[in-house]
């Protein structure tokens, strides 16, 4: 553990603090591009009901997917650069939030929708302004299990020579320095946790009191 | 952490003990009359173990394989303990990783000093005339900007050019440490790539990095008209290919058959080999094996 | 893809391999995680301690965790349990929320109705109450199966690790063998998923005659 606290190891561009904003920045942008594409899909399926299937068949198999195969890809397709990474990212992260929204918006009490019909509210408003809100438990659990699976995968990314906490992993793993190795994978657990502890206060401060919190599970 | 993370293992193993299939699984121990042959993370070594393993089961030895391992630093830890009994393995590299201060650089002083520097039950069979060295290449348009041959006139630009190869190459002797200490030549900065891989080519190509560790074998030196630079300080010492075995399986059999490749495997027969694999019908590395045994007339 | 036809015997003795590496530590984390589970269910302090801990286990890199179970355990670089237990780990983490949560769940008049009749406590956890955790488990236990199909190539990169070694190789050579690796991955998954779904049925006929 002598290396986590090395303080060499904690300035300049191959540092700590470098390598963790860069992990960081590849998790946040995963997740707001995956938020992007997932989150629409997930609540139209869940909104309308049709090809529910198409997102169970979706999740499971995109959940199976190889991220260091999509990496190898994208790499020799496109060539290297961020473009592989985030495409890896991006495709870990879209079942978990696809399935939390889906499952967040099924689980809306029908009577509850209907009484918002009943009001005159048109469709969008039903779902934008009931569905999702009383979905928000589910759809954050999507969010924190996407987030856990990215921060813990974007180490791989330092396999087609990408930066990140996994440049520690990777380096430690050539250098056969497991010290150097174990002190990248506890910052990297460490920063899956806290990432998780903003999701738990984001959660907080936006869903209603009354909604408990659920998630689930899968990794790469 | 570690303590948890051991308690938890040992919990693990004991819950695995009992009729579990790992116990014999198959990895790492190998009855006394298998030969477990490895091979490093890159095509040409993985080529050259299965001209060993093709051409020992020919001659009745049992070869189990156990391909693509990792780099030096990995593999060799595995050669120690007994996951794998003969690597092929470059006599320079080799030598330097157990010997850092080594100082040969001809082929025999290197072949010699490392047949001290080995470890007990570890030897070295005939090595072959076949040479792939670590170089240090360059594009043909930084050659022309500022006018290289060799390393020495790399050394003025150094500071402002990034350098590209596999994450080990930061820590090697015939590394970046080598290039700073016979050159005084300090790169701008290092990318982490790959083994003489696409990785480095593309990022060589695409001008990520100037300055990259490729090997001398490389088809993708002579189709991408990269250049590799001259070495008169030796950072980079002899390279012949040879196989690394445990003594104890080195039975008569087994030195006859890896000397008499080693014998007919020169340079060139290695250049000519890797052009096959990475040829557009991407041969599998056992048929290029095969085929080129039966025309050695192993 | 057609590498797969050109080299069919390779292709099989890959997927033995992926699949004892990703099938093994399924088992051996059901068959810890169960007992963990059940001591989860019943103390406060117990779960306190477990359900984060295997929170945090499940975050740290499998290649790290991979790699340094040689050190840990005084295993040979290449043996399959360097890749066995980071997946069993990432399968407790995984199952023993559900299951605790499951036992939590089973109504206390159910326990107190099999206790009344005589069952004793072990009787009546493998009669009673587990079974009501079977569906919750078996959830579980799907996305176990396919993270741990997904993540055994992980392995590859130091030497272990099925189809994984296809990424590797085909990588450096032959993209051909990287599209058969990730749709060989895929596919079984997608088998192992299924099997997984239907053996949950077969278990839990209750389920559906409920319905």
């Amino acid at each position: 553990m002598g290396w986590l606290f090395d303080a060499e190891n904690w300035s300049g561009a191959t540092g700590i603090p470098v390598r963790l904003l860069e992990h960081l920045a590849y998790t946040w942008l995963t997740l707001l591009i995956a938020a992007v594409i997932a989150v629409p899909l997930g609540a139209y399926v869940g909104h309308t009901g049709r090809g529910g299937f198409l997102i169970v068949g979706l999740t499971n198999g995109l959940r199976a997917l190889p991220t260091m195969a999509v990496l190898i890809l994208v790499v020799l397709w496109a060539g290297i650069g961020d473009l592989p990474v985030y495409t890896a990212l991006v495709l870990l992260a879209i079942p978990p939030i696809m399935a939390g929204t889906y499952a967040g918006i099924r689980a809306v009490e029908p009577a509850t929708v209907d009484a918002a019909r009943g009001v005159g509210m048109r469709e969008r408003a039903v779902l934008l302004q009931v569905e999702l809100p009383n979905s928000l438990p589910l759809v954050f659990g999507g969010f924190r299990s996407a987030a856990l699976q990215v921060v813990a995968t974007a180490t791989i990314a330092a396999y087609v020579g990408a930066g990140g906490l996994g440049r520690y992993v990777f380096d430690g793993l050539a250098f056969q320095e497991y010290d150097q190795m174990l002190g990248g994978a506890v910052l990297v657990a460490v920063l899956a946790v806290l990432v998780d502890l903003v999701f738990v206060g984001l959660q907080r401060l936006t869903v209603s009191p009354g909604l408990r919190p659920v998630g689930t599970g899968g990794k790469s | 952490m570690k303590r948890i993370a051991t308690a938890v293992a040992a919990v693990m193993l004991l819950s695995a003990c009992g009729g579990d299939p790992l116990s014999n699984g198959g990895s790492g121990q190998s009855s006394s009359d298998t030969i477990v042959v490895g091979s490093a993370n890159f095509p040409e070594s993985r080529l050259i173990a299965e001209i060993y393993a093709e051409a020992l089961s020919a001659k009745g030895v049992k070869v189990t394989k156990k391909l693509n391992i990792g780099n030096r630093e990995l593999y060799y830890k595995g050669v120690q303990d007994g996951s794998i009994d003969l690597i092929p393995e470059y006599s320079g590299v080799l030598l330097k990783h157990i010997k850092k201060d080594a100082v040969e650089v001809a082929p025999d002083e290197v072949y010699e000093a490392l047949k001290k520097a080995l470890p007990a039950g570890l030897i070295v069979l005939d090595k072959s005339s076949a040479e792939d060295k670590d170089a240090v290449v360059v594009t043909k348009a930084t050659v022309a900007q500022y006018s290289l041959k060799s390393i020495e006139d790399l050394v003025p630009y150094c500071k402002d050019l990034v350098f590209g190869g596999p994450p080990e190459f930061q820590q090697r002797p015939d590394g970046l440490p080598g290039l700073k200490e016979k050159y005084k030549c300090e790169f701008k900065e290092f990318k982490a790539l790959d083994v003489g891989g696409p990785l480095t080519v593309a990022a060589l190509k695409d001008n990520s990095v100037q300055a990259a560790d490729l090997f001398t074998t490389d088809v993708a030196i002579t189709a991408n008209e990269f250049v590799v630079l001259e070495d008169p300080k030796s950072v980079f010492a002899a390279q012949n290919v040879l196989p690394l075995i445990n003594e104890k399986k080195a039975s008569e059999n087994v030195r006859s058959v890896l000397n008499a490749i080693s014998k007919k495997l020169d340079t060139k027969t290695l250049l000519e080999l890797n052009a096959k694999l990475s040829s557009p019908d991407k041969p599998e590395a056992d048929k290029v094996a095969k085929e080129w045994l039966a025309s050695a007339g192993i | 893809m057609t590498w797969i036809f050109e080299n069919w015997d390779k292709f099989l003795e890959l997927t033995a391999v992926h699949l004892r590496l990703a099938v093994v530590p399924v088992l051996i984390g059901l068959v810890i995680s169960i007992p963990l589970g059940w001591v989860a269910s019943r103390s406060r302090v117990a779960s306190a301690v477990l359900l984060p801990l295997s929170n945090i286990l499940y975050t740290i890199p499998s290649l790290a965790m991979i790699v340094i179970m040689p050190a840990l355990i005084g295993s040979k670089i290449l043996d399959e349990i360097n890749v066995v237990i980071p997946l069993a780990i990432y399968t407790v983490a995984l199952l023993i929320r559900g299951i605790s949560d499951a036992l939590r769940a089973v109504p206390g008049h159910v326990v107190a109705a099999a206790t009344a009749m005589g069952f004793r406590p072990l009787r009546r956890f493998i009669t009673v109450e587990f079974p009501l955790a079977v569906p919750v488990t078996i959830a579980g236990l799907r996305v176990a199966m396919v993270s741990n199909i997904s993540m055994v190539s992980i392995g590859a990169l130091v030497g272990l690790g099925g189809y994984g070694q296809l990424f590797i190789e085909g990588y450096q050579s032959n993209q051909d063998k990287v599209w058969a690796g990730l749709i060989a991955t895929i596919v079984l998954a997608l088998i192992a998923d299924t099997l997984l779904q239907v053996a949950g049925r077969v278990l839990t006929p209750w389920v559906r005659a409920g319905r």
